[in-house]
């Protein structure tokens, strides 16, 4: 029997699967003609380019209701990646703030950054979005509260409004040769790493230390504050203010994108902590005792020694926490921001009835940005593998 | 012997001084503080600032929780006892703990049954955490405990969860008979000898509706913890075996099958969670044969086992790779075929490194079944957001709602997480 003889089984084994695979999938794919059918649908996509008919409150670029699915669909997209850029940044600082402060021999901090990790890791992600969003709404301000003489509230620095309805901030408005001013401040940036690199090969090649600093510090500032002067101070800032019931102009920060990003960012902060924490102390005493003995100052050994071993243990587990990060803000719903799980798989949705297409182009959306943030990673995870002799 | 040196040694002491206790400042409590807490000027700054940090948190939390009202009939009456005092309004937890445990349509009347099967969940669960404290007879018990939690929660005719445990009970019988010939022989005789006495048996519960029947309950009528404790206990037991088989067809040398089950994997770990409700919620229903009705809860768990498998396949296929390979290699050469090696060698010890992986898979898992909330399944989050938020005698009372919430959450957590690392230490077989 093919079973039985080795040297087919494994061919008998896959063909068998094949079939049951093929059978599942002819299976499903029956139902779903059979019901499509029933229900007098078919599978299409030029929802996409009809008219939503819907408003978004926190748009990144050009939206109205007039405006197509797609485009909804876009606004989504560039809300989910502004919440999840901005909590990857916030949770990474926390988190290795508190990994670090958790391993500190002051026994207080230790204890509360222990507290810390283990009340947010243990409550769901979604609590912690609610507790935030209504600590939000329900203990700032509404705006006219800072309406009148005898105003209860006012703003920060005339420039920063805390309201109920979000944060109004300062919003920067690019005039002619504003852009150049930006480019220019890009480049400096690019000079900065550029000459820390030279500065590096400098040393490795001929042994020569180059003080970076505030060569640095200089490079950052000057070129762009030149251009921004010489130019006429293209960029201006447009300021919040009271106008009506509401505030007008700035910028407003929802109150629900600042509940996601805290809660994301506190949440993950805590996993972050402990990923930082087994880093740290997977690192053996062995090296740091060896850099020592090699006359090594405290900080330099933490720096060339303990630092670069414990990273390689650090960032693969870091990255898949910017993965949890951008799967969680899927939670946006709960709170209302509206990013591509509440337009494409929430509003336009229900909307058009289209939920195999929806849910579909939704899972294609998240499958994109995990497949490709864990390429890059393999590509990471080679580039420093341990290369032994 | 002094009196040679007694001019010239003005004194010599001969007996030895009593022990002095070491200087004030570097004894005891003060030596502590100085070291733990101010050593240093960095040192003293973090400790200034986090004693600052928890005296305002516990100055608002503590007259939160001192005064707050445990008695009153809405928020009104609530703030009327508080007078603008700072106090927590606990008085809706003790109005509508049953709605937060139970959801808001279980009737109330047979409240005792759910109660009653968590308390037996504890005794089935107990000899499977400490196998060493309890006796093993005990494992009986916990085998016969899904079908009478069944009985308990859903009610309906005995029948239904006795056929299913005798197809289960026949199906191993005839399984431990046929396994001595090959393992492929075991298995699908046991599978074909289960199905085919729970086909015969469905004529049975057919006909006898009434058989010793406790009142009915419909799966949409269970909320609150009750339903997140189901979800979480339900999922991740399906979940182990689909993960054990997914681990290893991703460690096969036979490509399609590993083809599919990396496939599989890697499209589950790339969408959130949510989607996969959206799918049981609105799309699954399309790819099942017309007619067939499962409940919301079915689908549910259904996709949420699948989103768990996948995890724990993972975690799983991590602990296939860290066995070093001369256990595979001691195997085939004790002549063993592949379910045996497997079975009596390599998943024993697999399953041992992941256990701390594992656990936490389950308790991101249990977090996460909050996210039914999102398709208006009424689970503890969706109790509180919705139900009772919504009524106009506790609307507004979110503080002590959500803490609430987050408390049961984090009680059960953290245990599991403790229970994983104390039996870390107990399996840790190696001398350190």
């Amino acid at each position: 029997m093919l079973l039985s003889d080795t040297r087919y089984r494994s061919y008998t084994f896959q063909f068998i699967a094949l079939l049951c695979l093929i059978a599942a999938v002819a299976f499903l794919a029956r139902n779903l003609m059979n019901n499509l059918e029933a229900a007098g649908l078919n599978i299409s996509y030029s929802f996409l380019n009809s008219a939503s008919g819907y408003d978004i409150n926190q748009r990144p670029i050009a939206y109205d209701s007039q405006s197509t699915h797609l485009r909804a669909a876009i606004v989504g997209i560039l809300n989910t990646l502004i919440v999840a850029v901005l909590a990857c940044v916030t949770a990474t600082f926390l988190g290795v703030a508190a990994g670090v402060l958790r391993l500190s021999n002051n026994w207080i901090v230790a204890r509360l950054m222990a507290i810390y990790v283990e009340a947010f890791r243990n409550i769901p992600v979604l609590i912690w979005i609610l507790i935030i969003f209504s600590i939000l709404t329900m203990s700032l301000p509404a705006p006219n509260a800072f309406r009148g003489d005898d105003a209860t509230s006012s703003m920060l620095f005339r420039a920063f409004a805390f309201t109920n309805r979000g944060i109004y901030t300062p919003l920067p408005i690019m005039g002619p040769g504003g852009w150049l001013v930006a480019g220019v401040f890009v480049a400096s940036l690019i000079g900065i790493w550029l000459f820390r690199k030279w500065a590096t090969k400098k040393l490795f090649d001929e042994g020569r230390m180059i003080a970076t600093f505030w060569p640095s510090v200089a490079l950052f500032f000057i070129p762009a504050l030149i251009a921004f002067f010489v130019l006429g101070m293209p960029i201006t800032l447009d300021y919040p203010a009271l106008k009506g019931f509401n505030f007008q102009g700035g910028l407003q920060i929802r109150g629900s994108l600042i509940a996601l990003w805290l809660a994301l960012s506190v949440y993950t902060g805590a996993f972050i902590a402990e990923n930082v924490r087994a880093g740290i102390q997977a690192v053996s005493v062995g090296q740091s005792e060896a850099a020592a003995s090699l006359g090594l100052r405290p900080r330099r050994i933490m720096n060339l020694v303990v630092l670069p071993q414990a990273l390689r243990v650090i960032i693969p587990p870091l990255v898949s926490q910017y993965l949890n990060i951008t799967k969680n803000s899927s939670l946006a719903i709960a709170v209302g921001y509206m990013d591509i799980t509440g337009t494409l798989g929430g509003i336009t949705l229900n909307q058009t009835g289209r939920a195999i297409e929806c849910v579909l182009l939704l899972m294609a959306f998240y499958l994109v940005i995990s497949l490709s943030i864990s390429t890059v990673m393999n590509l990471y995870n080679n580039a420093i593998k341990l290369r032994e002799r | 012997m002094s009196d040679t040196h007694a001019q010239s040694v003005a004194f010599m002491r001969d007996t030895m001084l009593p022990e002095a206790p070491p200087p004030e400042s570097e004894a005891g409590v003060v030596r502590w503080i100085r070291s733990n807490l101010f050593s240093g000027w960095f040192n003293t700054i973090l400790t200034i600032t986090s004693l600052y940090c928890l005296y305002l948190f516990l100055a608002a939390v503590g007259p939160w929780l001192v005064n707050g009202v445990w008695d009153a009939a809405d928020i009104r009456e609530c703030r009327e006892k508080l007078q603008g005092a700072t106090g927590g309004c606990f008085a809706v937890i003790a109005e509508r703990w049953p709605q937060m445990i139970f959801g808001f349509k279980y009737p109330s009347e047979i409240y005792w049954r759910p109660a009653v099967a968590f308390i037996l969940l504890l005794v089935a669960i107990a000899p499977v955490l400490f196998s060493k404290v309890f006796p093993a007879r005990m494992l009986y018990f916990s085998a016969l405990y899904p079908f009478l939690a069944y009985y308990l929660i859903w009610g309906g005719t005995i029948l239904i969860p006795v056929i299913a445990l005798l197809g289960f009970a026949v199906g191993y019988f005839v399984y431990a008979r046929q396994v001595y010939r090959s393992f492929a022989v075991g298995l699908f005789g046991g599978i074909a000898a289960a199905v085919a006495t729970w086909f015969i048996g469905g004529f049975i519960t057919a006909a006898l509706p009434e058989f010793l029947a406790l009142r009915e309950v419909a799966s949409r009528d269970i909320g609150g913890f009750m339903l997140n404790l189901i979800l979480g206990t339900v999922c991740v037991s399906l979940s182990l075996p689909l993960g054990i088989l997914l681990a290893l067809g991703r460690q096969s040398e036979m490509p399609v099958v590993k083809g599919i089950c990396v496939v599989f994997i890697e499209f589950i770990r790339g969408v959130p969670l949510i989607t996969l409700l959206f799918v049981a919620n609105v799309v699954l229903a399309y790819f099942l044969p017309p007619g067939t009705n499962f409940d919301l809860i079915v689908r549910v768990i259904i996709m949420i086992t699948m989103f768990a498998s996948a995890y724990i396949a993972e975690v799983i296929r991590g602990g296939l790779a860290a066995l070093p390979k001369g256990q595979y290699e001691a195997a085939n050469a004790l002549g063993l075929d592949y379910p045996q090696a497997m079975r009596l060698i390599i998943l024993p010890q697999a399953l041992k490194i992941s256990i701390p992986g594992i656990v936490n898979v389950a308790v991101g898992l249990f977090k996460d079944t909050t996210l039914v909330s999102i398709i208006s399944m009424f689970d503890l989050v969706g109790m509180v957001r919705g139900p009772i938020l919504s009524s106009s005698d506790w609307n507004g009372v979110y503080w002590e709602l959500f803490g609430f919430a987050g408390l049961l959450f984090f009680v059960v957590c953290y245990g599991i997480s403790q229970y994983s690392q104390w039996l870390e230490r107990q399996l840790r077989t190696d001398h350190r």
